[in-house]
């Protein structure tokens, strides 16, 4: 046997996971934060990626990580656009402000 | 249980130990700033893990595409936005025990799934001693060749898509018009007008004319 067992890989991503879900729930008004949040979560699950495609001997594993990064930085980038945007409209990026189609 | 495979586990738990504090600074701390730049030490020690795990260039394409591009790009909002951090703060010690109970279940629902049992990890992830960039080079230019040429699309289709949400049209500067500048022709800018020629008067009415 070699390196780090598989199960610590899980256990740690479990943990960021775990506190990007915690950080969604307590930073909940700010949006940047919220993508930040997002951002921990996509890390979490491509480390798990990572992790199993190093068990089985697999490169589909990486190539998951690969359009992940891909799909998360376009993500951000048009996230981040919308931010922008809002903050012109409003002068806030408070959650609680985006409610426009509730009424 | 050899000296290197100590090593090994020694730099994992330091490298955790570092990207989950860190991640507990991304969502505690009051300063989006600071949140960012500890998003980016977490990015940092998440990459040390994965070349652990001999990914080593998603490691480095995550060094360079999320901490050099993602997060400055989120480094350059966050500074851009004056917002006020104040009324976002709001609610966070009201939220603190929702937050921390959901992460609790949910971090004891996923161990009590996979359980902690020690799966090793087996020798040697590269068949026949390649690197992992031709491993998974391989595989995505055979393979995946499809998928690959879709992300290239979702890139540029992202690329113009925040480019247009954020395009602003000044109404009030003045600015040129490059299409219109393009498409100009000849007949816009010089108008020919068709008039008849003026005959210069003979010499004898021009002596006369000082008399009059």
């Amino acid at each position: 046997m070699t390196g780090v067992p598989l199960s610590w890989y899980i256990v740690f991503a479990t943990a960021l996971f775990c506190i990007a879900i915690a950080g969604i729930f307590i930073n909940r008004k700010n949006v940047i934060v919220l993508l930040m949040c997002i951002e921990l979560m996509l890390l979490a699950v491509n480390t798990n990626f990572v992790a199993f495609s190093r068990y089985l001997h697999d490169p589909a594993g990486q190539v998951f990580v690969f359009f992940i990064l891909t799909v998360a930085a376009a993500e951000s980038a048009i996230g981040l656009a919308i931010v922008v945007l809002m903050f012109r409209n409003r002068r806030t990026i408070n959650v609680d402000a985006i409610d426009t189609l509730r009424y | 249980m050899n000296s290197h495979a100590i090593f090994q586990m020694v730099c994992f738990v330091a490298f955790a130990a570092v990207a989950v504090g860190a991640a507990l600074a991304v969502v505690s701390v009051k300063n989006t700033v600071h949140g960012v730049l500890a998003l980016v030490l977490t990015f940092f020690s998440a990459a040390c893990l994965w070349i652990l795990a001999e990914a080593e260039f998603l490691a480095l394409a995550l060094v360079v595409v999320y901490v050099g591009a993602v997060m400055v790009l989120f480094l350059f909002v966050v500074m851009m936005l004056d917002v006020d951090l104040e009324p976002m703060r709001e609610g966070f010690i009201k939220y603190l025990p929702v937050g921390i109970g959901a992460a609790v279940v949910m971090l004891l629902e996923v161990l009590g799934i996979i359980g902690v049992k020690s799966l090793e990890m087996p020798a040697g992830s590269n068949p026949a001693g390649t690197s992992n960039i031709e491993w998974l080079g391989t595989a995505l230019f055979t393979h995946f060749l499809l998928p690959f040429e879709i992300a290239a699309l979702i890139l540029t289709v992202g690329l113009v898509a925040a480019v247009v949400l954020a395009l602003r049209v000044r109404t009030f500067s003045k600015h040129q018009n490059p299409a219109q500048q393009s498409a100009v022709r000849a007949a816009d800018r010089v108008r020919m007008v068709k008039m008849t020629a003026v005959v210069a008067p003979a010499p004898d009415a021009v002596k006369e004319e000082p008399q009059s």
